[in-house]
């Protein structure tokens, strides 16, 4: 089995266009939720979300771009340069036979279909744009960053709603421990900030009116949020060989399913996914110093999380720290764990726990540490990201320390 | 048909019971309507009336909208029609 390293990271999401502007916003605990801006807003009865401000596609991509990309394929090409171009691989001969790209999303290209539904349905055309269906479809992302860097080797989506990037970047894990690629670019990205797309979360009426505070006994439910998280993953014998920058290990993962309910999680389906990831990663529960909470500011979530962690780690539950960093980014559905990731690799190279902000009164079913509001120095090795999501599907990441 | 014998047809087709099986005082769990079929039943009962419901499904309890049993429902959908009116 080949040990798998992580050689670059990009990201655009609420809280920065980059990832040194995500990691300060993280640790200054500030927050990326706002009024929304979008048309027919005042049909809308949720106006807040973590969206993504002061990004201009036109300029960064030509004409024809234009016309193929979606917002979440434009936020992964964005997220890619940045994490390729920190990676320094160029992807040429066996390399790029071998390296491919296995990305999340929930919705793929949502504000193309709400666009191109609007303009048949609302303004009563008959014929559409020719490249709809290639700009909507969940694998456009994935594709385009295949041709963009020349990445010929096994590539896909993976759609399992809120833990999409966390079964994406676990598959890519996978793929190279297995020895099968010698590098994958993954992570996932989201784009459903649009008017349908916030009018179909608020049909279920857990989205929160004024902001997103996980783990508070104050909380009020969850909010969207936008954006991409992009990885390079790497065989550590191949990065260490070109002398890569090493931003952490991938040290195991696992899947669960709770073969329960479409939206309730499980208890017992978290704490699957979690003791299978400290098993897959030969770890005791004790060297685990960090978890980034799924913590989705949901009672379901939050009470149902936290037990899952106190069944797994027993008294070392009361010991290690979890946050939810949802609460300044918001919930990136399909892209979350990509951008949650981030957090993680944050706590094990820089020594800084991103905080839980939002939180004002502790509830007695969420009795962790869950660093509120303020970021905290603290030297981990090891660390967990956790994503559980509707459908019952669940998908854990171990990092360590390299 | 009344405000109150409309809320319990919605109540009794969610629950795929008979409205005779439905009383004032069945509970949405007595009736065994689990928290997506009561975020079923308010949307229901949304369209039926074209009204909003106050009514967040993370917090049940804590909304202004009394879902404790079917007369408190009713009550509710009665106020939010007088206030339409």
């Amino acid at each position: 089995m080949r040990r798998v390293v992580i050689t670059g990271a990009g990201t655009i999401n609420a809280l920065g266009h980059s990832v040194p502007e995500t990691l300060g916003a993280m640790r200054e605990g500030r927050c990326g939720i706002g009024p929304l801006e979008m048309r027919d807003l005042e049909r809308l009865a949720i106006q807040i979300g973590g969206q993504i401000k002061g990004f201009e596609a036109e300029g960064l991509f030509n004409r024809q771009q234009m016309a193929l990309y979606d917002r979440f394929t434009q936020f992964t090409l964005i997220a890619a340069k940045e994490a390729i171009g920190q990676s320094g691989l160029e992807f040429i001969g066996e390399l790029a036979a071998k390296s491919g790209v296995v990305l999340g999303t929930a919705g793929g290209g949502v504000s193309t279909w709400d666009d191109n539904y609007r303009t048949v349905y609302e303004d009563g055309k008959n014929r559409v744009h020719p490249f709809v269906v290639p700009k909507l479809m969940n694998n456009a992302a994935a594709s385009h960053v295949s041709m963009e860097y020349n990445l010929k080797g096994p590539s896909f989506t993976v759609s399992t709603a809120c833990a999409s990037s966390n079964h994406a970047m676990a598959q890519a894990f996978q793929m190279i421990r297995s020895g099968m690629a010698p590098a994958m670019v993954t992570g996932g990205s989201e784009s459903m900030l649009c008017f349908g797309g916030v009018k179909a979360w608020e049909g279920l009426r857990v989205m929160s009116k004024d902001a997103c505070r996980p783990f508070s006994l104050t909380r009020s439910g969850m909010v969207q949020g936008e954006g991409a998280g992009i990885f390079v993953f790497e065989d550590y014998e191949h990065a260490k060989k070109r002398g890569a920058e090493i931003l952490c290990e991938v040290i195991g993962y696992a899947m669960s399913s709770d073969a329960s309910d479409i939206v309730m999680p499980s208890k017992q389906g978290a704490a699957r996914a979690m003791s299978g990831a400290l098993a897959d990663a030969r770890i005791n529960a004790d060297e685990v110093g960090y978890i980034n909470a799924h913590g989705t500011g949901t009672a379901a979530n939050d009470k149902t999380e936290c037990a899952a962690v106190a069944d797994v780690f027993g008294p070392h539950a009361d010991r290690l720290m979890i946050s939810s960093t949802k609460s300044m980014h918001g919930h990136l559905i399909g892209g979350t764990g990509a951008v949650e990731l981030l957090a993680c690799i944050m706590a094990l190279r820089d020594g800084v726990i991103a905080p839980t902000i939002g939180y004002e009164e502790p509830d007695p079913e969420c009795a962790l540490d869950v660093v509120p509001n303020e970021a905290r120095d603290a030297d981990v090795s090891v660390v967990l990201s956790n994503a559980f999501a509707f459908g019952g599907l669940n998908a854990v990441l171990a990092l360590r320390k390299v | 048909m009344s405000i109150q014998d409309r809320v319990i047809a919605i109540i009794a087709e969610q629950a795929v019971l008979e409205p005779s099986d439905v009383t004032l005082d069945s509970t949405l769990e007595d009736l065994g309507i689990d928290s997506l079929g009561l975020v079923e039943s308010i949307f229901a009962i949304e369209e039926e009336f074209d009204i909003s419901i106050p009514f967040n499904a993370n917090e049940p309890e804590s909304s202004d909208f009394d879902i404790s049993n079917v007369r408190t429902i009713v009550k509710g959908i009665e106020g939010l029609m007088a206030e339409k009116a």
